[in-house]
């Protein structure tokens, strides 16, 4: 892979970057409400003079341009995304580090899931195309990916939580338990994460069984593919060698595109399973109107999404030398 | 070029038989519920060190009858009858897996349009190392170097084994195409309209690629195409088809001097002569039949000139003539000597 292939993808994730954090502030900016109105909720005794020296303090008559702006894209390249204005005292950063792992833990660990169980099911079924498992895998596979995930998790919680009490439904971890081992930690941890991590995974893996099926028949019907078998190769020298390596290229991109959506879909999962991430994050910041939380989630999340296709962009290239000039 | 091994026999081989010898080869596909007689009874044989051309127009079962010498057929083809013959053992037999070892090493196809032939992921070097690891059992590092020798035996620089298909030229993946066939050093390569997708001076260079080929390594080769010129210059015997059978079998020199079929007649007519006149070519009129319900008679009455009424219900059989012609048409029956029983009854054509 040519420097000048990574320096070039390099260069435009990182204008995109640019582009994103501009985006955040104007957008925020258009918001209605005013800051200083909703910290000061609620306290008493607010007087004209208490405001107008508030929003002297945070700069907010200063000039949107270039003031405001400046201000802004300073903070943000030194890491300070500011105060929650709900979470009092607490910055951004901070919020946004308690909350990001369990959502790192509950979609990275689905991710993985599900593009191993999907792309394994998907070729399976497209190399023994119309047998029992292409049969059943296929019409799964589309009733899954037909399934929202909040559907999807409202099963499981009827299942789960009403019929048979197997697993818990609620948060991450059981609230005020005191672990005698840190295996107690991870089993609890375990037991929690199975139906949020189902939910997730399933959600996925129909999508990618079917567009993984359908890359897989379409590359075995090759002339490259004919020419292996010419050749005498076993069949499973020719699925691995030929054909997998060149039908993995249309799921690589698959599975960056969505990662956008999957972060849209982070939010109703971990509603539904009341799952301490991102995801809650962003519907409790946004019912109480926490604008810096909001702004940092955003940012977050849309780096994140570059940064997603800035991987599947290097592994593509990897992949498929036709891309790397 | 160093041998990989030993030109040495397949240890089923009968002593004393010729090379490859198909008899009353049927290939049919089923087609929605029909079933399409795409090579219905065809014989011939390749002898060491010779190269058969194998002529007619495009559906007239000659990719068939190739790729059913090592059953690379799709799924809803099979082989309904006939026997293949490589040194007498009988490929049609064999399981799947037994079938698979004489596939490269004993036969080796070289593709038409190498764009996707090869493997658009891998190199060109690994592509033709594949096999020398896979079949012949060779290390890497050895294949590695043998897929150098091969590619420099076909006129690409050795240091080119790094490049992917797509950094090659039309006429460089074709010879990396054939140094892959030649990979396993097989007894018989079949070339399926190699020369198709190229350009006319590229196509030339493979030509004699291939004809140099032949002659210094003693390959034997049976050439698919529907330019007939092609087989007029490389080819010692050709093979005309029509509708899944034999037309006419012969020397080259024979069968382009004094084409007996009508419709190797008629096939050579459609064909331009630089040397001839300015003319309009002619034209076979009518098209090919269809294969799921065949003329119960000869293939080619419906759209012969000459067709009598025999023609239409009886199957012409294959009269072999002292020239070493065989042709399968009513006009020629046995005994006939090679000259054709009647003239045409419109005689608006040339007399055969």
């Amino acid at each position: 892979m040519g420097g000048s292939f990574v320096a070039r993808r390099l260069g435009q994730a990182a204008i995109t970057i640019v582009a994103i954090i501009l985006i955040n502030f104007v957008l925020f900016r258009l918001m209605p409400g005013s800051p200083e109105r909703v910290i000061l909720r609620g306290t008493p005794n607010v007087t004209p003079e208490r405001i107008e020296a508030l929003r002297e303090r945070w700069g907010l008559n200063d000039p949107v341009f270039p003031d405001q702006l400046v201000a802004y894209i300073t903070s943000t390249l030194t890491g300070d995304l500011g105060y929650s204005f709900i979470a009092r005292g607490q910055t951004v950063v901070d919020v946004l580090a308690q909350r990001i792992w369990p959502t790192i833990l509950l979609f990275g660990l689905g991710e993985m899931v599900a593009i191993a169980l999907g792309l394994a099911l998907g070729a399976y079924s497209g190399w023994r195309r119309g047998g029992p498992i292409d049969y059943l895998g296929n019409s799964v596979s589309l009733i899954l990916y037909s399934t929202p995930y909040f559907l999807l998790g409202m099963g499981f919680l009827l299942v789960f939580a009403s019929s048979i009490k197997w697993l818990p439904t609620f948060g991450m971890l059981t609230a005020g338990r005191v672990y005698g081992s840190p295996f107690e930690f991870l089993a609890d941890l375990g037991a929690h994460l199975v139906l949020p991590l189902a939910t997730v995974s399933l959600g996925l893996v129909g999508q990618y069984a079917i567009v993984m099926r359908s890359s897989i028949i379409e590359t075995l019907s090759e002339d490259y593919v004919n020419t292996a078998r010419a050749m005498g190769l076993s069949e499973g020298r020719i699925l691995r060698h030929h054909a997998l390596p060149n039908a993995l290229l249309p799921t690589v991109t698959l599975i960056a595109i969505n990662l956008g959506y999957v972060i849209a879909g982070a939010i109703t999962v971990e509603v539904v399973f009341n799952w301490p991430g991102l995801g809650t994050l962003t519907v409790q910041a946004l019912t109480a109107r926490d604008y810096p939380v909001l702004q940092g989630v955003f940012l977050l999340l849309s780096v994140a999404v570059v940064l997603a296709n800035l991987v599947a962009d290097l592994v593509y290239g990897v992949l498929d030398p036709r891309v790397r000039t | 070029m160093t041998a990989v091994r030993d030109r040495e026999l397949p240890r089923q081989a009968v002593p004393g038989a010729p090379l490859l010898e198909v008899t009353d080869l049927r290939t049919y596909f089923s087609l929605d519920g029909a079933t399409v007689r795409a090579v219905d009874g065809v014989s011939f044989r390749l002898e060491q060190g010779e190269a058969l051309g194998i002529a007619g127009e495009s559906g007239c079962g000659k990719t068939t009858t190739a790729l059913s010498l090592v059953r690379l057929l799709p799924p809803n083809a099979r082989i309904e009858e006939g026997s293949v013959r490589l040194y007498g053992i009988d490929l049609v037999e064999k399981s799947p897996n037994a079938l698979r070892r004489y596939r490269w090493r004993e036969i080796s196809i070289v593709f038409q349009g190498a764009m996707n032939a090869l493997n658009p992921v891998n190199t060109v070097g690994d592509q033709i190392a594949e096999p020398i690891i896979e079949r012949l059992g060779l290390d890497r590092k050895a294949a590695l170097q043998r897929a150098g020798e091969l590619l420099e035996l076909v006129g690409i620089p050795r240091k080119r084994a790094d490049a992917f298909p797509h950094e090659l030229s039309g006429g460089m993946r074709q010879r990396a195409m054939i140094a892959m066939a030649l990979a396993c050093d097989p007894a018989i390569v079949i070339g399926d309209e190699p020369t198709t997708a190229l350009d006319v001076m590229v196509q030339a260079q493979i030509l004699e690629l291939l004809e140099r080929l032949r002659r210094d390594l003693g390959l034997s080769l049976i050439l698919i195409t529907h330019d007939l010129s092609v087989i007029a210059e490389t080819c010692d015997r050709v093979m005309v088809m029509y509708a899944g059978r034999v037309a006419e079998e012969g020397p080259v020199g024979e069968v382009f001097a004094r084409p007996k079929h009508p419709y190797t007649q008629k096939l050579l007519a459609a064909f331009p002569n630089i040397h001839a006149d300015r003319r309009t070519l002619e034209v076979i009129p009518g098209s090919p039949p269809d294969l799921r319900d065949p003329p119960p008679g000869c293939r080619f009455a419906p759209r012969c000139q000459f067709a009598m009424d025999v023609c239409r219900t009886d199957v012409p059989p294959e009269v072999t003539f002292g020239d070493g012609v065989r042709v399968a048409c009513h006009l020629y029956p046995q005994g006939s000597d090679g000259v054709p029983i009647t003239t045409p009854p419109d005689a608006n054509g040339t007399p055969p």
